[in-house]
């Protein structure tokens, strides 16, 4: 199966509904008042927000002044054509410098996380790659544990405080071990936080110095884990944690429920910060490298 | 982010103020940034659409109360019906004749179920009851040791098996457990799932075939957006819930998701999650989910919370002093001491109205509590009576005395004048009573 046809196979749920809606409005052939606002409201119930849904539109509806589109078939390749575009170009985790890579691993309670972690994890040890894992999240009940579990599975090193320790001397402890046993990745685990306690994003921002000072070029990528589930308060999240730490990429997952994710064109518009990975499942394979392109003709398809 | 639609509601009707009745074109003016507003907060697309309908019906036509303006009177009726739409008051859990009482939580993945259900045990357990909880999710890796943490953190007992991976069975036992032990309120923490996993919820629904609990809570996040619909419908229709937590309140969310639950399965929002710690829950109260939705504050939870921590008296006295506007620097330094046993500074600025937006991008610090309060131990008791009294050198001197700096003396006058100057304008303003026990 190529990988094309796995996206699409994972994200055949979140296609249904949508494609299922915009199938029955432009099943209708002709293009007037009420087609548009039936497709305003297949992007708001997607959780686009409706400043980016009101937008799309208003350039549908310009394109439709100007005579370029007139039938529902150009209609819906202008459509898909401006989200990827919306969505920019593809963007994927790329390793690349000195090692090792340290990824920081952010974002609210619940969204998956150290899941995520896990898969990246096996995904990077599947291609050959050294793995270390930093069990930063030393706040939530047995989150050691939990990462622990994942490492084994990966078959990666972890590097661990006891629960209720300092997370910044986690990271620091797990670049220090790294490099010593010349590993390739880092990945940094971390509590969740909910963006609006500042003494707790004055502590990612601290984890984020310490990394620096072991080493300086690192955190290589800073990654905010979004839950498709999540409305219009996942760009506020974004902005929020970009505001105090500088976010690199976004993570989305739970893609494989009913829920489509829409916030990431606002996100990618507001702050440019592009998508790289999404979770379809919770099995060890289910992280995919997100192509915007391939994103919305899956949508559309 | 978000304009308090207050604000926006004001501006529309600003030309209109004085006129009798809610005009039609006028009312719809108002509902489209009504509708705005609910969609901003996530509420559902069909749920607004219904009660934009439901309000303007009832709008038109109405007369303006005299003491508000046709803003005023639409914010009114959109909020009553909010309200109404959230339920009544809120409702408690129901305990079941013959203990012990069951409850499941059920919910999505990382809506916060285990943290839910170690918080209800703590409720309980303050309640004089004796609670159980079980780890009724053995998918995700180490679920069951988080459960046992947090039940050893409010010495609530954990039944828990590592070698099975039948959740159905492992209820079972816990009820037979349960009777052994003389725990009258069992809290199962099943594994999060999705709701159109049929194998997942099939087995749900075994567990709860077999268990028949008293109440299936369901745990949903107030950051779900519109997908929360098909969540609700799913868990109510294939399991059957019988109330609903909602879970990080503590964030920005506007929290619309409450609304679509509610629509969809017309069952009560029972409790509200509002912090990691265990001791963070609290009832549900519609109208506060309401004006927060609508971006209104909360006034009503400060004033509770307010008087938890004040004493009744001490309330009146301090009422007394603004009224008779001699509100002095020490005044202040016990109106600090209060604000920090209330709990996080920014969670109780967020609750005033208008507060939220004001507060935008300003960074609350604790620890600037704590230096106002050594900037007055170090002023003398007329300075602190009479702040006209500061001088330049009277400032410098106090900075050496507390360990601070001018600018931070020179910050705490400022916010005192100014605190002093609110304080009359919440006098003088009509229609507004500050409300009895308000720290400031």
């Amino acid at each position: 199966m190529g990988l094309f046809d796995q996206l699409k196979n994972g994200l055949a749920k979140t296609r249904k509904g949508f494609v299922e809606k915009v199938e029955a409005i432009f099943s209708k052939g002709r293009i007037d008042k009420e087609t548009i606002e039936e497709l305003e409201e297949a992007l708001i119930t997607s959780d686009v927000g409706i400043h980016a849904a009101q937008e799309i539109v208003n350039f549908l509806r310009e394109k439709i002044r100007k005579g370029e589109i007139e039938d529902t078939l150009s209609a819906k390749e202008a459509l898909k054509k401006e989200m990827a575009s919306l969505l920019g170009s593809s963007a994927p985790v790329v390793l690349f410098g000195e090692r090792p890579f340290v990824i920081l691993t952010v974002g609210v309670n619940g969204v998956g996380k150290t899941t995520t972690i896990g898969k990246l994890a096996s995904r990077f040890a599947s291609e050959g790659h050294s793995v270390l894992l930093g069990a930063s999240d030393t706040f939530r009940a047995a989150a050691i544990e939990q990462l622990e579990i994942w490492a084994k599975r990966a078959g990666a090193s972890i590097v661990k405080h006891q629960s209720g320790s300092d997370p910044a001397a986690v990271a620091f402890d797990a670049i220090e071990s790294a490099r010593h046993k010349k590993i390739d990745v880092v990945i940094i685990d971390t509590a969740g936080r909910l963006h609006t306690k500042s003494p707790l994003m004055e502590e990612l921002k601290k984890v984020k110095r310490v990394v620096q000072k072991a080493m300086p070029l690192a955190p290589q990528e800073v990654l905010l884990v979004v839950d498709a589930t999540t409305g219009q308060n996942a760009l506020r999240q974004a902005q929020l944690f970009n505001e105090a730490i500088g976010i690199t990429g976004v993570a989305l997952t739970k893609l494989d429920g009913t829920a489509k994710g829409g916030i990431v064109f606002a996100i990618k518009k507001e702050l440019g910060i592009p998508v790289r990975l999404i979770g379809v499942g919770e099995g060890v394979d289910d992280l995919r490298d997100f192509d915007p392109k391939e994103f919305v003709e899956a949508l559309f398809d | 982010m978000f304009e308090s639609l207050t604000e926006k509601l004001e501006s529309i009707f600003k030309k209109l103020r004085g006129r009798g009745l809610l005009k039609e074109e006028d009312v719809e003016a108002a509902l489209k940034e009504v509708r705005l507003a609910l969609l901003e907060a996530d509420v559902n697309f069909k749920v607004v659409k219904d009660f934009i309908q439901k309000v303007k019906d009832k709008a038109i036509g109405k007369e303006v109360l005299e003491s508000l303006t046709p803003g005023q009177q639409v914010i009114k009726i959109v909020n009553d019906e909010l309200c109404a739409l959230l339920g009544g008051a809120s409702s408690r859990i129901q305990l079941s004749p013959n203990p012990p009482t069951v409850i499941m939580m059920v919910g999505l993945h990382g809506s916060g179920k285990t943290t839910t259900s170690a918080k209800l045990a703590r409720f309980f357990r303050k309640e004089g009851r004796r609670p159980m909880l079980v780890a009724a999710d053995l998918q995700r890796p180490a679920a069951i040791e988080q459960l046992i943490t947090l039940g050893s953190q409010i010495d609530v007992p954990v039944f828990y098996s590592k070698d099975t991976k039948n959740p159905v069975a492992l209820c079972g036992e816990s009820i037979k457990k349960a009777r052994l032990d003389a725990r009258d309120i069992l809290i199962l923490d099943t594994a999060g799932r999705l709701h159109i996993d049929e194998g997942l919820m099939a087995e749900l629904k075994n567990v709860k075939d077999a268990v028949s609990p008293k109440e299936v809570i369901f745990v949903a996040d107030a950051m779900t957006g519109q997908d929360a619909v098909n969540i609700a419908k799913n868990f109510n229709e294939q399991i059957g819930i019988d109330g609903i937590i909602l879970t990080k309140m503590d964030g920005d969310a506007r929290g619309g998701a409450a609304i679509s639950i509610r629509a969809i399965t017309q069952k009560p929002i029972k409790f509200i999650g509002v912090g990691e710690k265990i001791d963070m829950l609290e009832p549900f109260h519609p109208e506060r989910v309401a004006s927060r939705i609508l971006g209104m504050g909360d006034i009503l939870s400060l004033i509770e919370q307010t008087q938890s921590v004040f004493e009744q008296k001490e309330a009146e006295k301090l009422q007394e002093k603004i009224q008779g506007e001699s509100f002095t620097f020490d005044d202040l330094k016990e109106q600090l001491k209060k604000i920090r046993n209330m709990g996080p500074l920014e969670n109780i600025l967020n609750m005033i109205p208008g507060m939220s937006n004001k507060m935008k991008g300003v960074s609350v610090d604790g620890k600037e509590l704590v230096r106002t309060e050594a900037v007055i131990n170090s002023m003398t008791l007329a300075e602190r009576r009479n702040h006209n009294l500061l001088n330049g050198s009277r400032r410098k001197r106090i900075a050496m005395g507390s360990g601070t700096t001018a600018a931070d003396v020179n910050r705490v006058v400022k916010q005192y004048v100014e605190l002093k100057k609110m304080l009359k304008m919440f006098k003088g303003k009509k229609g507004i009573k500050l409300p009895k026990g308000l720290p400031f």
